[in-house]
């Protein structure tokens, strides 16, 4: 099952690696990762993307939390909750009709056209995880994807609950 | 304020800990801090011949007395050889600082000359490590990695130290910090009252008790109050390896050491109970077996200061994270309330059905007139120290019938690897039992295996007057892999036999200390007598004995914890 694990972390180096140590000694893949350091700056928040039954999710952020710069840790996927996705996607149109149709689902998609060149189109484009794929299959459709980077999931708990030192 | 260059905050800083030893070897990243600990004599340097035996000698001194030990080591190989001493200790929970140097600031990364990334290498197996970046960061840094190596679950902790950071030639302000709150880190000590109440009912009602205590206890120094909530139980009481002495081992409501090993009366005992109060032991795969068949019955209180340890392997039903000894703490109050004069009359039945299980004397062996049975040189060796011996052990058949056939009377006495299970643990552990507690008995049980593993610490103990007593139990092969063989494999010894072994004794003179061969039962006991009368000089006893010798009770795999075989032929 998928799940979102929402991590805050001093802002200090080795803390990141130590993290993903939990994962990679235990064999568990890490589908996405994203991490910034928060409002307060000697903290970090990261959230994590990856597949597991209860069990080992129970023991991924009981692991997590041992280490000693977690401050908190918690499991998003099980209560209500937003996620965003942000990718910047780069596609090549040969033609008129392929600019227009490019043109026309980046607004379908509340998408943002954000550099042109004589060829290329960077786009950026946020949402869930699925809203990203399928802006990115309609525009293999149309166009020739050159290069795609996206940020790995963030995610937050809805109303008071939060993840605070 | 006081200047200092960052060697000598090193220095002072462990001063302001409070360490007494610390087991190091140098090498050229930290001959700026042994230049500072030249300068003193308040902090004891204790120099090791081989720098995996300075933190298994760290950690002996730990197990010994609670306290943290300390390893300081160089740079490269140096802080690659401590790697198996620290996954040791971490695997047990035992407070360790280990102190390496590192090439200097600017160079790292470049593939400089002993560089290895410490920090990376031994990620898995710290409770956390430190790159120290400036001179001024030394005092915090080491006051931080105290802190955190001895409180809540303890374990190893690395601060890997550049080498331009504590260079001798530079000056700084010394600051030690007078607190070392973490926002990051506190651990629980008190149980939640909701749960603490969920157990003593669970306790109260159940008719086939068991108290389960593991290392937690001997880590949160519990015997006293695990004594009185036992006695107060009327409970039958059962160790894990690491929990030996947390609960006496003479006293009548022990059952003996549970799991692979483990007696079948305690086996029988946990299968069959309908509650089990697991106290700071993690059910770990020597112990439960095969976790599906894993005590049917029973209800499970687990209670552990880690709340990773909990429903890890097994499940609990009554989850209580808290140091073992204020959880028992809150227990008892809550049992004050409580009218506990039927409860000896309502176990009554559960002691007769374990007095049936005691009955078939699991642990007996037939010692013949001559070859030497492993079982009895342990008990030659509990009666000649009376039982008060400090018992470092190495990995094998010696270290099971060790624990099996020394009654450990009081915590802290019983010292082995455990969790990792390292030959070549025992010779330096006993090391630091010995700096720890100097007028003490210091024994060392090994193999003829193990003890090859370290040896060189032989020339350490010449140098600083360890009166060890090594008691060698001389099969011949790797014992406990030969049994394996035995049994598994149709008793084709493969590569578990070495046909060169040295002369123990002559190799003990060498060292400068004293060796006695012992090859027949009628010699045991007169070189028993004359190894322990040695007060001032280390005696290597090269014992030999059967080859042929299985340790048994073994549980059967895949099985449940009480599917046991008791003897070659034997079985539950
Ligand atoms: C460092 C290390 N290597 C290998 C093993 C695997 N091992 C476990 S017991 C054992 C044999 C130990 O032989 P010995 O020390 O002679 O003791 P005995 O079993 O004969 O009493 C071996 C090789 C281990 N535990 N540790």
């Amino acid at each position: 099952m998928r799940r979102i694990i929402s991590v805050l972390m001093e802002n200090a180096p080795g803390a990141l690696s130590r993290i993903m140590g939990v994962f990679s000694q235990r064999g568990y893949n890490v589908d996405s990762l994203c991490v910034a350091p928060t409002s307060d700056e000697s903290l970090s928040r990261l959230t994590i993307i990856t597949q597991a039954d209860n069990k080992v999710t129970e023991q991924i952020t009981k692991q997590v939390n041992k280490l000693i710069d977690v401050l908190r840790v918690a499991e998003l996927t099980d209560s209500a909750h937003v996620e965003r996705e942000l990718m910047l996607i780069k596609v090549a149109t040969r033609t008129e009709i392929a600019r227009a149709e490019v043109k026309r689902n980046v607004d379908i998609f509340r998408a943002r056209i954000l550099d042109v060149t004589s060829q290329h189109y960077t786009i950026e484009v946020t949402g869930t995880s699925d809203k990203l794929t399928a802006f990115s299959d309609v525009m293999a459709q149309s166009a020739e994807i050159t290069e795609s980077a996206r940020t790995g999931v963030c995610g937050l708990s809805r109303g008071d609950r939060a993840l605070r030192p | 304020m006081r200047m200092m260059s960052g060697a000598a905050m090193v220095v002072e800083a462990l001063k302001d800990v409070g360490v007494t030893h610390l087991f190091g070897y140098p090498g050229g990243a930290v001959l700026d801090i042994y230049d500072a600990l030249f300068a003193q004599d308040a902090v004891k340097h204790v120099l090791v011949r081989h720098e995996q035996a300075a933190a298994h000698m760290a950690d002996g001194y730990a197990r010994a007395t609670g306290k943290t030990g300390t390893v300081l080591v160089t740079s490269g190989p140096g802080a690659t050889n401590t790697l198996t001493g620290i996954a040791t200790a971490y695997m047990d929970s035992i407070p360790m600082v280990v102190l390496s140097g590192q090439v200097p600031s600017m160079h790292i990364g470049e593939d400089a000359f002993q560089e290895t990334d410490m920090v990376g290498c031994s990620r898995p197996i710290v409770k956390h490590s430190f790159l120290v970046k400036k001179a001024t960061d030394i005092p915090m840094a080491i006051a931080k990695a105290y802190y955190i190596a001895n409180t809540g679950r303890p374990g190893p902790v690395v601060v890997d130290l550049p080498k331009d950071i504590v260079n001798v030639q530079d000056s700084h302000p010394y600051v030690f910090p007078s607190d070392v709150s973490m926002r990051s880190y506190n651990p629980t000590l008190k149980g939640h009252n909701k749960q603490i109440k969920k157990a003593v009912a669970s306790l109260l009602k159940a008719k086939r008790p068991v108290l389960y205590v593991g290392g937690g206890a001997i880590t949160s120094e519990a015997s006293g109050v695990l004594t009185i909530l036992a006695e107060i139980l009327k409970a039958p009481v059962c160790s894990t390896l690491m929990g030996l002495g947390a609960f006496s081992s003479t006293h009548e409501q022990f059952i003996g050491m549970l799991g692979m090993h483990g007696t079948l009366e305690a086996n029988k005992t946990m299968h069959n109970s309908d509650c089990i109060l697991a106290l700071g032991a993690r059910f770990d795969d020597r112990v439960t077996n095969n976790v599906d068949k894993f005590c049917p019955h029973a209800d499970i209180i687990h209670v552990d200061i880690d709340p990773a340890s909990i429903s890890k392997t097994v499940n609990a039903h009554i989850p209580v994270v808290g140091s073992v000894k204020t959880v028992i703490d809150q227990i008892l109050e809550q049992l004050e309330a409580q009218d506990l004069t039927q409860q000896e009359e309502k176990l009554s039945d559960w002691w007769e059905q374990i007095s049936e299980w005691r009955a078939r004397k699991c642990l007996k062996y037939s010692q013949g007139d001559t070859v030497i049975k492993p079982q009895k040189v342990i008990e030659a060796v509990y009666e000649h120290t009376k039982g008060d011996a400090y018992i470092s052990s190495d990995v094998g058949q010696h270290q099971m019938f060790a624990a099996l056939y020394y009654p450990f009377a009081k915590p802290r006495r019983w010292i082995n690897s455990g969790g990792l299970g390292t030959m070549g643990f025992g010779l330096p552990a006993a090391m630091g039992v010995q700096f720890a507690h100097p007028e003490a008995c210091s024994v060392v049980i090994t193999g003829d295996g193990s003890i090859q593993m370290n040896i060189q610490e032989l020339s350490t103990c010449l140098q600083y007057n360890l009166p060890i007593k090594i008691i060698s139990l001389n099969n011949r092969a790797l014992g406990m892999v030969r049994q394996w063989q035995d049994m598994i494999y149709k008793g084709r010894h493969s590569h578990s036999y070495m046909d060169s072994m040295p002369d123990f004794v002559k190799l003990a003179e060498a060292y400068g200390h004293v060796g006695i061969k012992v090859d027949t039962l009628d010699q045991l006991d007169d070189a028993m007598a004359r190894c322990f009368a040695e007060k001032e000089r280390l005696v290597f006893m090269d014992i030999a004995v059967d080859q042929n010798e299985h340790v048994y009770p073994m549980q059967i795999k895949y099985g449940a914890m009480d599917d046991m075989r008791l003897s070659k032929t034997e079985r539950t």
